[in-house]
């Protein structure tokens, strides 16, 4: 079985598994790592969205063969290490935790973890392009929130932008 | 058939309040606080209660008016279901300070944790956060009582569990008393530590041990008065919100039980359809990471190191099936059958002068499925079983699966695991029935998930129905309303059906005989309007298809129809539809929250054309709800566009109002009302199940148009109304209704045209169907080009 090893969280992990299977099995079933939630496995409803090298991403619809050694994947886990220290709000998390907890955004909770680090990625985004988030950056997440927390979600991404 | 009927003669000024009491009569009892509890023996202090306990009598004459669910509704057969089980509920204070407490319901997004976590932290005087709340395993003795279901959660356990709080704190105080040397009187608990009037002072957790009894005694307390109340009915976030955004919160498929190997179902092209043999059972366990493939009634088990493996073996089965009991029907064959068994309405009054009114609104099937899809991890080996889900009748599903297996329910270990989300799912205990079978086929532990597509197209769903309205109007005054309800049968076989059942006996006259869905029709369905002759009848037919509640029962879909009808009549009547509301309502509450909407929505603003304003109102689980809302129906906002999916009208601002008696947790609720409001907006305008050729074609949240960014409203605005009683009505369903018919309403006005079939868009399929063999779609393999 081959041999996979990729960055997670900050540290360097390998797992024996064949190169097809998808990076989100790897971390939920191999690793132990249930941040990232199953809600489709089709890259649709976005609960397990993660980020590699910083950027947004979906490990239901990535084989692991194809991360490679460098590659640094970061889970809702470990989001608060992303944060410079200044940073980090009243639990020691990321602003954009720490906005998801004043709003109290969450309801089952299970959409979340993939909420908040599209949330991440979309203000990044909009950071990297010299702008604020817009109502149309709001409008086109796709992350399914079947408890209907999207106006919470909207409110804290608003203010998660602003101490991030 | 069903029927209740009630005549109102117009204008009658009904000052009922929010539960149907009398205002000014305390019937209800709701004052009362003097109480008897219990102190169980043990070596720490263990105060306990009769969870039967309620503070109000019985309610035992059905009136002729108003309408039944006013004096006797639901949640009253819910919470009196209790009452002969005397059984216990105990809050334990432990020696590190804080108290401990196994609630007998389901978390399952609707924040009763949290709100019972504050109710305990009121009565026992401690901070919220020392407060502990699991959720208790499948306990058989309280017979009835372990179902979250009907928003009943907080309506029936308020009292007993502040009963039990407040023994708790009593017999901390006598245990105080004693070792500060003065008595209970004098001292003062706040905080978790008891302090006497000399400042020397003793914590809940040095007295746990002293206040223990050695025996089990009876307990007789005083509740504190509403009046003192300092965390009850002040707005709190959730207890588990840190571990929802650290993604430390456990559903089941996080759970790490040994061995428990991921395992997914194989499952038949038509709805289910039974498997008769697996024709390559071999090449599939020689696939990689697959352990065991097994044969069972459902479908074909694979048991894998990883869900991705499992799935690749879900899909290179090759197996033989019978066809499923609607094989080769679809939703308009379903609907023919409906209407067959569609009664006669009764008719209306004859009056030469009066002028009908008539509407027939469709109502497609809808699905329930949650984000966490069906799951349950099950261990049935050596003759015992145990079993981790999410169950919201957890008592039921023991019972059922130690039938299955074959065992005494003594062997079978049910756990009550939170889940991510139910809207009438977790009722039933699919996933929990299914992981027992596998298991034990298989003869190893499993963790069984269904897949998003089996989610979809073969967990429950909200039954097709059709509703007809025919109203009478004179003038303004409306002389009778008929609405008959037409349903394919919603399965109750979780345990609401057995309590209804059992209680039969004890129903007020004449309910008694109904079958269960048509006491649960009559018990909730009512009509807050003056409108004469009030009439609303239940018939359910076809039994073939996997259904459950959905957020609610019947209350969305009725409620639909019957205010769309109001529009109507009030167009007849020559009234604005707030005008006419205002002018018919009999109920002084939701008067309230009419008026509220109204004056914060800004009712009858200037809107441009193709935009309008809808406006609706609801009345149930002990509580009033209102909504307005603004609808935008113009062609450049109808079709934009988004990739894959749905968006049409948009709602763009909403306000709600809400009450609901005593808010526990003002946040909760307006977390709910807001979830509630998206679920109104997908069952107007986007979210139906279209059957074809026999099987449901929506296998992904992107063919199952729930409401999505892009289609909530970017404004919402909730207010929830101030304490109106001296207790909670329920919360978890009480925001879809309401919201549902005004956006209806609202779709009916900017566009001149009322609906007749929801949600508007059901009639165009706008996606690819999935295939049906095999079952589940392969995850992509291109992720890394959709990085942002
Ligand atoms: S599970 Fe990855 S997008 Fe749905
Ligand atoms: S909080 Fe339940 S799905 Fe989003």
């Amino acid at each position: 079985m081959p041999e996979q090893s990729f960055v997670l969280n900050g540290e360097k992990v390998t797992v024996d598994v064949a190169d097809d299977v998808r990076v989100l099995w790897v971390l939920r079933d191999l690793l132990g790592v249930t941040g990232p939630k199953y809600g489709c496995g089709i890259n649709v409803c976005k609960a397990c969205t993660s980020h590699i090298n910083g950027k947004a991403f979906n490990p239901c619809s990535v084989p692991v063969g194809e991360v490679g050694d460098d590659d640094e994947i970061t889970t809702i886990e470990g989001l608060p290490d992303t944060a410079p220290e200044d940073q980090r709000g009243p639990h020691g998390l990321h602003p954009m935790q720490e906005a998801w907890l004043e709003r109290d955004v969450a309801q089952c909770g299970y959409c979340q973890p993939g909420q908040i680090m599209a949330a991440v990625a979309v203000v990044r985004r909009a950071r990297d392009e010299g702008r604020q988030v817009t109502d149309a950056d709001l409008d086109g997440i796709r992350n399914i929130c079947r408890c209907g927390t999207y106006t919470r979600i909207r409110e804290a991404i608003r203010a998660g932008e602003q101490s991030m | 058939m069903s029927q209740h009927s009630g005549t109102t003669s117009p204008h009658t000024e009904d000052t009922r309040a929010v539960d149907g009491s009398a205002v000014a009569d305390d019937s209800r009892g709701t004052s009362r606080r003097h109480f008897l509890g219990y102190v169980l023996g043990g070596t720490t202090l263990m105060a306990a209660a009769d969870l039967g306990l309620f503070a109000s009598p019985a309610e035992a004459t059905i009136p002729t008016i108003p309408s039944i669910p006013e004096l006797y509704d639901l949640n009253d057969l819910l919470t009196h279901a209790a009452m002969p089980t005397a059984n216990l509920i105990a809050i334990s204070v432990n020696e590190d300070g804080t108290a401990s407490f196994a609630l007998p319901r389901a978390e399952v997004g609707q924040g009763i944790t949290t709100s019972t976590a504050m109710i305990i932290a009121e009565e026992l005087e401690l901070p919220l956060d020392k407060v502990r709340i699991t959720l208790a395993p499948a306990r058989p003795e309280l017979l009835f009582n372990q179902l979250t279901g009907g928003s009943n959660t907080t309506i029936s356990t308020y009292t007993p569990i502040r009963v039990a709080a407040a023994i708790a704190k009593l017999e901390l105080l006598k245990a105080a008393a004693i070792l500060l040397g003065d008595t209970i009187g004098n001292l003062v608990a706040k905080g978790g530590v008891i302090e006497a009037p000399d400042g020397s002072s003793v914590t809940y957790g040095e007295l746990a041990r002293k206040a223990a009894s050695p025996t089990t005694k009876k307990v007789e307390v005083d509740l504190k008065s509403s009046a003192g109340f300092g965390i009850v009915g002040t707005p709190q976030n959730r207890i588990d919100a840190i571990d929802a955004v650290t993604g430390t919160k456990t559903y089941t498929t996080d759970l790490q039980v040994p061995d428990a190997l991921p395992t997914m179902i194989c499952r038949a092209p038509t709805l289910n359809g039974i498997p008769l043999a697996i024709e390559n059972k071999a090449e599939v366990l020689a696939l990689a990471g697959v352990t065991d493939v097994a044969l069972i009634d459902t479908g074909v088990a694979v048991r894998a190191e990883t869900f991705g493996q499992a799935i690749d073996g879900v899909r290179a089965l090759k197996v033989r099936w019978q066809d499923g009991p609607v094989a080769g029907e679809s939703d308009a064959s379903v609907l023919t059958r409906l209407k067959k068994a569609e009664l006669p309405m009764p008719a209306l009054p004859k009056n030469p002068l009066a002028k009908t009114v008539s509407a027939d609104f469709t109502f497609w099937f809808r699905s329930n499925s949650a984000m966490d899809t069906n799951s349950a991890v099950a261990d049935v080996r050596n003759g015992k079983a145990t079993v981790w889900a999410g169950l919201k009748s957890p008592i039921i599903a023991k019972q059922a699966i130690a039938k299955e297996l074959g065992l005494g329910e003594a062997d079978v270990e049910v756990n009550v695991v939170q889940s991510g989300g139910s809207f009438g799912r977790r009722l039933f205990h699919d996933a929990a029935l299914e992981a027992a079978k596998a298991s034990k086929a298989i003869g190893k532990p499993v963790k069984l998930m269904w897949h998003r597509a089996d989610d979809a197209r073969v967990g429950r769903a909200h039954p097709m129905a059709t509703s007809r309205v025919r109203a009478s109007l004179l003038g303004n005054e409306v002389l009778a309303f008929h609405q008959s309800h037409t349903s394919v049968e919603t399965d109750f076989r979780h345990g609401l059906g057995e309590i209804v059942t059992a209680m039969a006996a004890d129903l007020p006259a004449g309910l008694g005989n109904l079958g269960f869905a048509e006491t649960i029709f009559t018990l909730t369905q009512e009509v807050p309007y003056n409108f004469g002759v009030v009439l609303q009848t239940l018939a359910e037919t076809d039994g073939r298809f996997n259904t459950g509640s959905m957020r609610n029962i019947y209350s969305p879909d009725v409620r639909c129809a019957n205010e769309l009808m109001v529009d109507l009549l009030a167009k007849e009547a020559k009234l604005d539809p707030y005008t006419f509301r205002r002018k018919m309502l009999r109920i002084k509450a939701v008067r309230g929250v009419l008026d509220k909407v109204a004056e914060v929505g800004e009712w009858g603003k200037a809107m441009p054309a193709g935009t309008a304003q809808g406006i609706a109102i609801h009345k149930e689980y002990k509580g009033v709800s209102a909504c307005l809302v603004e609808i935008d129906c113009r062609p450049e906002t109808v079709n934009r566009k988004v990739r894959d999916a749905v968006t049409g009208p948009r709602v763009t601002k909403v306000t709600y109002a809400v009450d609901v008696g005593l808010p526990i947790n003002p946040r909760g609720l307006e977390a709910q009302m807001q979830g509630g409001i998206n679920d109104g907006i997908a069952l107007a305008l986007t979210s139906s199940l279209h059957l074809r050729e026999g099987h449901f074609m929506e296998g992904s949240w992107d063919n199952y148009f729930y409401t999505r960014q892009w289609n909530t409203p970017p404004e919402v605005n909730v207010i929830v109304m101030p304490p109106s009683s001296d207790q909670p009505g329920g919360a978890g369903e009480a925001g879809v209704a309401a919201s549902f018919a005004a956006v209806a309403c609202a779709y009916a006005r900017a566009t001149g045209t009322v609906p007749t079939e929801f949600p508007i868009n059901h009639g165009e399929i706008s996606f690819e169907e999935k295939p049906r063999v095999p079952p589940v779609p392969q995850s992509p393999t291109d992720g890394l080009d959709h990085t942002y």
